[in-house]
């Protein structure tokens, strides 16, 4: 039973139910933040906020889209972030959900910063207190009992869904054909290298620098779309962003 | 709601205008995507582009208080491209009813107009009658005088250049708007609005959604799945409040508050009682008298309703000028008030022109606070410019519990009464407030039977005990008390009801003190099968299932009637309109509606389908309101210029305001147009949300949105802090400068915009910033009272 999110972006409205639903399942503290002129906030991933709404205002030929990318781990089909552990069960990876855990032996880790150093899209961050390095870990207690990640349930618009593999890349299929009708640049992105696919209505990089893989060391150019993602699965392949 | 939350799926436009819905009714945007994947369109009319905005279809800014001119314009665009739904019009519409000959309209002002009191006589804008007593219609609609050709002289002056110049929204948007939305004028076809205080509160707030109203006349979409006029309440309960008569002018089930004029319970029925003499004419309020007794009744079961009438409160006048949210604070501010009860409420945020409010306050003797946490009304005698050692008011708090520490009913918008069990016991033994209202009650009895008082009757014949059991409240007694029993053994139609039992149905009450239900709409919600709001199934017929009705889930006033009016969802001989989503059904072998229940069993074409309205007709033209008949433009009362394309009448001429507090007309101090609004994460003033962490990091400290050009005018930086300040006072807020505002071209004059949400107040978080509505100033439409606090001016600086 290999799990996968599937968010469709363009059905999200930055109500911001995920991020406070994490937080509450997680028991995880608020941030002390002040308003920095963005609705976005707190600003980044932090040790204490593993899922984040993040705003982007785009305008293009007058044209203005107020983009919003609920972020969190991807749960990697392959995670290039179990290369950069050193402490034996610091990072579990689930072969049963496809879930990737960080536990508590992640604090005895010696480089932690390499973590985010290996993950493609710049998520795993440190918490202060507990040492520990920290992440989605797609509420895997919750799913093993047969409920849907925190995040998910709270969703109003069906913007996430949580389910089988098959299923979801069947309605990520299926939604991403609806969504061209209205957004002729619409993609999936690394469907199929990770477990938590986006839908977006534009390119990738107009939401976030890491909703997309970071393929800063890759000569992408001359890779078609297939090969570059089965690139960025091979597990052998480092990223270093 | 006519219609109701899942309805919206059912939808082929949906106009969101004066509302943000998808930040502040996120759960609506389930039913507003689920519309969208089945291919409709999403439009979004406001002065800022939000994250309803980044979902819709089409965005088009306009300047806050602008809405007549563009509703307006699209009323003459209808008319003019013959775009309306021309059976519906004619069959279910009041447009081929004749004005009388005192209604006139000139350069802004309609027949009647007082200069001295500010107001109408309403009288002059009377239907012609015939000799039955009915008014005199022209079904060709070609009689200057009838309300169809009325509303094409009076919207003539509407046109796209003038639209255009005084709303700031482009041409290009104005057309595509019209046309888009003015589609759904045919039979299979539907158009809904969803609006919330972006339109009511407006010193023509009452008016903007008349505007609309008679959009969706012309077009058909009242009465109809996916259609309607969809009010988007700001509470989950206000819906409900609202029914149990929150409102000075209203007694529970929307029965008018009486007047001294009033000497006896007949006087006061007749006066409410319309009389219709067409047989077709459902006319439904003659009901009032039965309802009216069942309530007295129900509030004082020992006595003839003749007599207790008598112990009603009466109002002087049923002006809002006098009796509304502003006249009460200002006649606090001159000391004509020595307590008040802030029961779930916290004026010293909520109120417009916050100053004042606080400052009416201090003249209080004594203040009840009751809430779940302190607030600033409580706290008003510490708070900024206060000196607690000149403030006499005494400040008493009661801490109560929290809804989902209780058990009872909430009505959402949708006007479904829904149960809810008690989930954990409140803390340190806090009580619900029906338990505290009980007990004051309770007490408040026992002093006048120790002290005696005058006028003790009402006080102590009250029926105090019929909300509780064993001497403390009972919810459930309380809903059945709502709903109503029979107070005497009662034969109707051939069936006897027993003395105790409950009414089955408002059909079924008296106006002879034989039943009593504390309101009439709720009657059918607590009956003999049950807790009908405690219902919980899913199931429906396939034709229900299509639309979403969900007829066995919960409850909906009227009598489970998810979709008001749908008589008018069918044709006069009872086939639906667009037989692709029938509501309801006339089977001809069993002679009974299926579907939704109907507004009315009568066969098809047996009564005209607005069964609520005297004549029995959708009202284009509505001659009740305070400030006219047709809706008519005309600017805030702070406003950026000083003439508008319509006429010399700057302002609407019976708004309410106090002559002795300045205003911002075209005044250089205060060059931009402000407004007032909400975000996703906090909740009113701020008071259950701001105590929470989590959307405290989120939304962390007062901010006010302002455009990229505006910022550079007055050399902001985005993040900093600035000062925004009106006639009435300043507050600090974060400029948070963004694309998402754009200025507007009004009459060839750039005119910028800022806004900010009202959550916050200087108790906590310390660092947030106070409340938005120390700029908004207290003027109100003539209707309702509702303060203007969505357009004002001010001015923004570098703090």
């Amino acid at each position: 039973m290999s799990k996968t999110f599937f968010i469709d972006l363009t059905k999200c409205t930055a109500c911001r139910g995920c991020q406070v639903a994490c937080k509450q399942w997680k028991k995880l503290p608020a941030e002390k933040t002040v308003n920095w002129g963005s609705r976005q906030n707190p600003k980044d991933l932090s040790g204490v906020t593993l899922k984040l709404v993040r705003f982007s205002e785009v305008e293009t030929n007058g044209k203005l889209q107020w983009l919003f990318y609920p972020e969190q781990c991807r749960h990697c089909v392959e995670p290039p972030c179990i290369d950069a552990m050193t402490v034996p069960g610091s990072i579990v990876h689930d072969q049963e959900t496809g879930a990737v855990i960080y536990t508590s032996l992640t604090a005895k880790e010696p480089n932690k910063e390499s973590f985010a150093a290996n993950c493609p899209y710049d998520i795993p961050r440190i918490n202060k207190e507990t040492g520990m390095v920290v992440k989605c870990d797609m509420c895997n207690d919750r799913v093993k009992m047969g409920m849907l990640p925190a995040c998910v349930l709270t969703c109003p618009t069906g913007a996430m869904n949580f389910g089988e593999r098959e299923d979801m890349l069947e309605l990520a299929e299926k939604n991403l054909e609806a969504a061209q009708k209205r957004y002729p640049d619409a993609e999936l992105v690394d469907e199929y290298t990770v477990r938590v696919i986006y839908l977006v209505q534009t390119s990738p990089t107009s939401y976030h620098e890491y909703l997309e893989a970071d393929a800063s060391s890759i000569q992408r150019g001359p890779l078609s779309r297939k090969q570059f993602l089965a690139k960025l699965a091979s597990p052998l392949k480092r990223m270093n962003s | 709601m006519t219609n109701h939350w899942i309805d919206l799926k059912n939808s082929d436009c949906i106009l969101i205008m004066g509302s943000n819905a998808a930040e502040n009714h996120p759960i609506s945007f389930k039913w507003v995507t689920k519309a969208q994947e089945k291919g409709a369109t999403v439009i979004h009319v406001d002065p800022r582009f939000t994250r309803t905005s980044a979902k819709a279809d089409m965005y088009a800014p306009i300047r806050s208080g602008a809405d007549i001119a563009v509703l307006g314009g699209m009323i003459k665009y209808i008319l003019d491209n013959d775009l309306i739904f021309k059976e519906y019009v004619l069959e279910y519409t009041n447009a081929s009813f004749i004005v009388g000959d005192k209604y006139a309209f000139d350069n802004g002002i309609f027949s009647g107009y007082n200069r001295e009191t500010r107001s109408y006589d309403l009288s002059q804008w009377a239907f012609a009658m015939d000799e039955n007593g009915n008014p005199k219609k022209d079904p060709t609609l070609q009689d200057p005088r009838c309300v169809y050709q009325m509303l094409r002289k009076h919207y003539e002056r509407y046109t796209l250049d003038n639209v255009e110049a005084i709303s700031g929204m482009t041409r290009a948007d104005i057309v595509k708007f019209y046309e888009t939305y003015a589609a759904t004028g045919k039979k299979d076809k539907a158009g809904t609005i969803m609006y919330a205080m972006g339109w009511t509160q407006h010193t023509v707030g009452v008016q903007n959604i008349r505007a609309m109203a008679i959009i969706q006349l012309l077009l058909g979409n009242i009465g109809i799945p996916g259609g309607g006029v969809n009010a988007l309440r700001g509470e989950a309960n206000v819906q409900g409040s609202t029914d149990h008569g929150l409102l000075y002018h209203i007694l529970p089930g929307y029965l008018a508050t009486p007047l001294a004029a009033h000497q006896s319970l007949a006087e006061y029925n007749k006066a409410f009682t319309p009389v219709s003499n067409d047989p077709m004419s459902a006319n439904w309020w003659q009901n009032f008298p039965k309802y009216s007794a069942s309530l007295l009744k129900s509030m004082w079961m020992d006595d003839d309703p003749a007599v207790s009438f008598n112990y009603l409160p009466k109002l002087d006048t049923a002006a809002a000028s006098v009796y509304s949210w502003l006249n009460l604070f200002d006649k606090m501010d001159k000391g004509q008030f020595k307590g008040l009860f802030a029961w779930g409420m916290n004026p010293a945020c909520s109120g417009a022109n916050t100053h004042k409010t606080r400052q009416a306050l201090t003249r209080l003797d004594w203040l009840v606070n009751v809430n779940i946490f302190p607030n600033e009304t409580g706290s008003f005698w510490e708070g900024p410019g206060m000196d607690p050692s000149k403030i006499k008011t005494e400040v008493f708090f009661l801490p109560c519990s929290v809804s989902i520490e209780k058990e009872g009913s909430v009505s959402n918008s949708g006007r479904w009464m829904q149960w809810r069990y008690q989930g954990p016991d409140a803390p340190h033994g806090f009580k619900p407030d029906g338990d505290l209202m009980y007990e004051l009650m309770h007490e408040i009895q026992a002093l006048y039977k120790k002290e005696g008082g005058v006028y003790p009757e009402p006080i102590l014949r009250f029926n105090l005990e019929g909300w509780a059991t064993n001497g403390i409240f009972d919810p459930h007694k309380t809903a059945k008390l709502i709903n109503g029993h029979f107070t005497r053994d009662v034969e109707i139609g051939g069936t006897v009801y027993k003395k105790g039992t409950q009414v089955p149905s408002f059909a079924m009450l008296q106006a002879d003190g034989s039943t009593c239900s504390g309101n009439w709409l709720y009657c059918n919600s607590y009956t003999e099968q049950g807790n009908m709001a405690a219902r919980r199934s899913l199931a429906q017929t396939p034709e229900q299932e299509k639309l979403g009705l969900f007829p066995n889930y919960t409850w909906c006033w009227p009598v489970n009637r998810r979709i008001l009016y749908n008589r008018a969802s069918v044709d006069p001989t009872g086939k639906p309109w667009n037989p692709e989503l029938p509501l309801i059904q006339w089977d001809a072998i069993t002679k009974k509606w299926v579907g939704d229940v109907p507004d009315g069993g009568w066969a098809p074409g047996e009564r005209h389908p607005f069964i609520m309205t005297r004549f029995g007709f959708g009202q284009l033209y509505g001659p009740g309101r305070a400030d006219g008949p047709l809706p008519e433009y005309y600017e805030p009362l702070e406003c950026p210029v000083n003439s508008h394309p319509f006429s010399t009448t700057l302002h609407n001429p019976t708004a309410i305001s106090y002559a002795d507090e300045d205003k911002a007309v075209c005044d250089p101090r205060y060059p931009f147009v402000g407004t007032t609004y909400r975000v996703t994460e906090h909740w009113q003033t701020g008071l259950m949300t701001r105590n929470q962490e989590w959307l405290v990091e989120m939304e962390p400290q007062m901010f006010v949105e302002m455009s990229e050009e505006l910022a550079a005018l007055r050399g902001i930086t985005n993040g900093e802090k600035v000062i925004v300040e009106s006639v009435r006072g300043s507050v600090w807020a974060k400029a948070m400068v963004t694309k998402r505002f754009k200025p507007f071209d009004v009459q060839g004059t750039v005119i910028h915009q800022v806004g900010l949400p009202w959550h916050y107040g200087w108790t906590w978080p310390k660092d947030g910033g106070d409340s938005a509505n120390i700029l908004t100033p207290s003027v109100g439409d003539p209707n309702t009272g509702i303060p203007e606090t969505k357009a004002f001016m001010v001015n923004v600086r570098k703090a």
